[in-house]
């Protein structure tokens, strides 16, 4: 039975943990912002083209700092031109701007690459095939979670202990107030889709050298799971985006084992649904009444 | 000054109108160029541009006309495939050849039935497509007979247990899923069949059941895109049992997914680059020299001067609707439409092409190819003939 089950539950901790990595972006810029960066799955797959066409040029070691800091640069970019503009409009304007974004994005992909799937070039040792107990897998399936947890507890930490943590941590609470007390908020700002955008890029790397072909739409699907995640751990609350992501990501596997691999995306937003009905706040949500 | 400029804009728009008074006749490709067929759809025009740089013109009556290409990506898509139909139709195409993707070309159907436009379809091999159309014939085999070949190849490799997967929805897959299946029971064997939704990159969850299922071969007639991901993490899953394919899955980006890695992928296609025949030879040679003329025709093949069975097709399709014109001895579609059907086109590099009553070419050979993982290219397995089902 164990032997039965290894595999699917392999896959579904190394896909939550890619999963996390996006829903952070989501999730941070929800708490900040109230905003749902809908541009945030085309930064994914952006992180992926840069690395396709970087690695033709470069060595490995020098492109994949490259690529983190192209998507950060992104990232940054994508906040300066379509929301700081907007920083005073109805928050329904912002959410309009960021599908905007989501398209421009991907059509200029489209356009830049010609629409072909290209094919990730590969990492050294991440793509290995190791054996781990009966199951055989490549190794950035074990790294994927190791490497997830690591990266979100040192995020926590900036969080809570570091001077921009704190900054946005009251950014959260109360942006006018924030304001008015002298902290930066376009810097602010800025740092959580730095971050986001990092962690994307580095989710990029785990989740193509997994599923080897890019495409401008690829990120569509592992974007809107994401932000299901993002959802059911409670919207802006870092812990509860990895916990729904490894909850969405060994579902999902735990559902195409038993047979109904039709219904595995159905499920996932069945669950978002479900959630929203149920539990508006998500697990881990914060339920404050909304300010008048 | 108002007026002035009014005039001249009304003259500009006349220049087009004067120009294309000239003599010229239109072709329709119709193809994906993006999308998850956009790398075999692009092999498919390489093999139509090739047979209109030997033959760019045609005599009618006395008179030379020159032919015109006009290229619309599908995109791989049955819902843009109408808008790029409709945007052919509008450019006053005589004749369509195309789309790789028998949804692409059923979609696009409807509206060349409504044009009453002839299209030629090249490698579309869903029965529907030309069953469903009056207007759509065909120059490549169909699925029934692909899916029973593949399902013979199954058995002579002593396969007992079938599982194949195909996408959600997909027209192509489905079917010729379907007639395998059919054919693979009616040889004794046991299938267990599930579908992906479109847009899945995790495979790993397939390839277990596969495995668990106990399986001796995976039939996942597909688009290259999930084709690609699904070679890579059957390797990494170390299976033992082989992948089958369709058509589709001739191609390079299936060669690069494979190359260096544990696992044999077979396919089924229309067209071997080592047949003997002269027409064949010639084309071979030809294409090649063509295609390394031609840096960026050399990209559209995938970098590599690989002769798919698809361009051999086109270079066929584009043939086939000269000698159609010819026939008919104008460029009205009607006219082209009318003379199709009794057309018998014998230097076909695929074998002679002549259609049946429902529109499809009457062509009872398929080629079985085996990725070499080694050399990054197709070898030749067998040929199998309808006559040996």
């Amino acid at each position: 039975m164990f032997d039965r089950i290894l595999p699917y539950l392999l896959a579904g901790i190394s896909v939550g943990g890619q999963y996390a990595l996006i829903s952070v972006g989501y999730t941070m810029v929800y708490g900040i912002l109230r905003l749902i960066n809908f541009a945030h799955g085309d930064i994914f797959t952006a992180a992926g083209f840069f690395m396709v066409y970087i690695t033709a040029s470069m060595p490995m070691t020098v492109s994949v700092p490259v690529v983190i800091a192209l998507t950060v640069a992104l990232g940054f970019l994508l906040e300066r031109v379509a929301y700081k503009p907007l920083r005073s409009a109805p928050r329904m304007s912002v959410m309009i701007s960021a599908i905007g974004a989501s398209y421009l994005l991907q059509n200029l992909m489209w356009y830049v690459t010609g629409g072909l799937a290209k094919q990730y070039p590969v990492l050294p040792w991440l793509s290995d095939n190791v054996q781990v107990f009966t199951a055989s897998t490549k190794v950035v399936t074990i790294v994927t979670p190791i490497l997830t947890i690591g990266l979100v507890v040192a995020l926590v930490m900036l969080i809570k202990h570091t001077k921009i943590g704190m900054a946005m941590r009251a950014v959260s609470h109360d942006f006018e107030t924030s304001q008015l007390m002298g902290i930066r908020i376009n810097s602010v700002i800025s740092m959580t889709f730095v971050i986001g955008s990092g962690l994307a890029a580095v989710g990029s790397m785990l989740y193509f050298t997994n599923y080897s072909t890019v495409t401008p739409t690829v990120g569509a699907m592992p974007g809107l799971k994401a932000f299901v995640a993002a959802v059911f751990g409670g919207i802006g609350s870092i812990p509860g985006a990895v916990i729904g992501a490894a909850v969405i990501g060994i579902c999902e596997n735990l559902i195409k084992a038993a047979g109904y691999t039709a219904f595995s995306d159905a499920f996932t937003f069945a669950l978002l649904i479900i959630v929203l009905l149920f539990r508006p706040t998500g697990l881990f949500g914060e339920k404050t009444a909304e300010k008048v | 000054m108002k007026k002035v400029l009014a005039l001249i804009l009304v003259l500009a728009l006349m220049i087009p109108v004067l120009a294309s008074a000239e003599n010229i006749i239109k072709i329709g490709v119709f193809e994906p160029s993006s999308g998850d067929n956009g790398a075999g759809g692009k092999q498919e025009v390489l093999g139509v541009e090739y047979a209109h740089s030997l033959a760019p013109t045609i005599t009618l009556n006395g008179v030379e006309y020159t032919i015109q290409l006009v290229n619309v990506d599908n995109q791989s898509d049955s819902s843009k495939a109408v808008t790029a139909a409709q945007e052919l139709v509008s450019a006053g195409v005589s004749v369509v050849l195309g789309s790789y993707g028998s949804g692409a070309s059923m979609a696009g159907g409807d509206v060349f039935a409504s044009a009453e436009v002839p299209a030629i379809g090249l490698s579309c091999t869903n029965p529907s497509v030309t069953t469903l159309c009056d207007y759509y014939w065909r120059i490549c085999f169909l699925d029934p007979f692909q899916g029973s070949v593949m399902a013979n190849f199954a058995n002579s490799l002593g396969c007992k247990k079938a599982y194949v997967l195909t996408m959600l929805g997909e027209d192509y897959g489905n079917g010729l899923g379907h007639y395998f299946s059919d054919a693979f029971k009616a040889l004794g064997g046991e299938v267990v069949a599930e579908t992906f939704p479109e847009g899945t990159s995790d495979f790993s969850a397939y390839i277990n059941n596969a495995v668990n299922a106990g399986a001796d071969c995976v039939f996942a007639p597909c688009a290259t895109t999930y084709a690609s991901l699904i070679i890579d993490q059957a390797a990494a899953l170390n299976v033992s049992f082989p992948l089958l394919a369709g058509d589709t899955w001739e191609s390079s980006v299936i060669l690069e997914a494979a190359k260096g890695k544990n696992i044999d992928v077979y396919v089924s296609t229309f067209f071997d680059e080592n047949d003997d025949g002269a027409a064949a030879a010639a084309f071979v040679s030809g294409f090649k020299a063509w295609l390394n003329a031609n840096a960026d025709k050399k990209t559209n093949n995938g970098g590599n001067d690989i002769v798919a069975a698809v361009s051999a097709l086109g270079f066929d399709g584009y043939n086939v609707a000269l000698a159609a014109i010819q026939a008919a001895g104008s460029a009205d579609p009607a006219a082209i439409a009318a003379a199709l059907p009794s057309l018998v086109y014998e230097n076909a590099v695929t074998g002679a092409i002549a259609f049946d009553e429902i529109g499809d070419a009457v062509k009872d050979m398929a080629y079985v190819k085996k990725a070499n993982t080694e050399t990054g290219a197709f070898d030749f397995v067998k040929t199998q003939s309808v006559a040996g089902l």
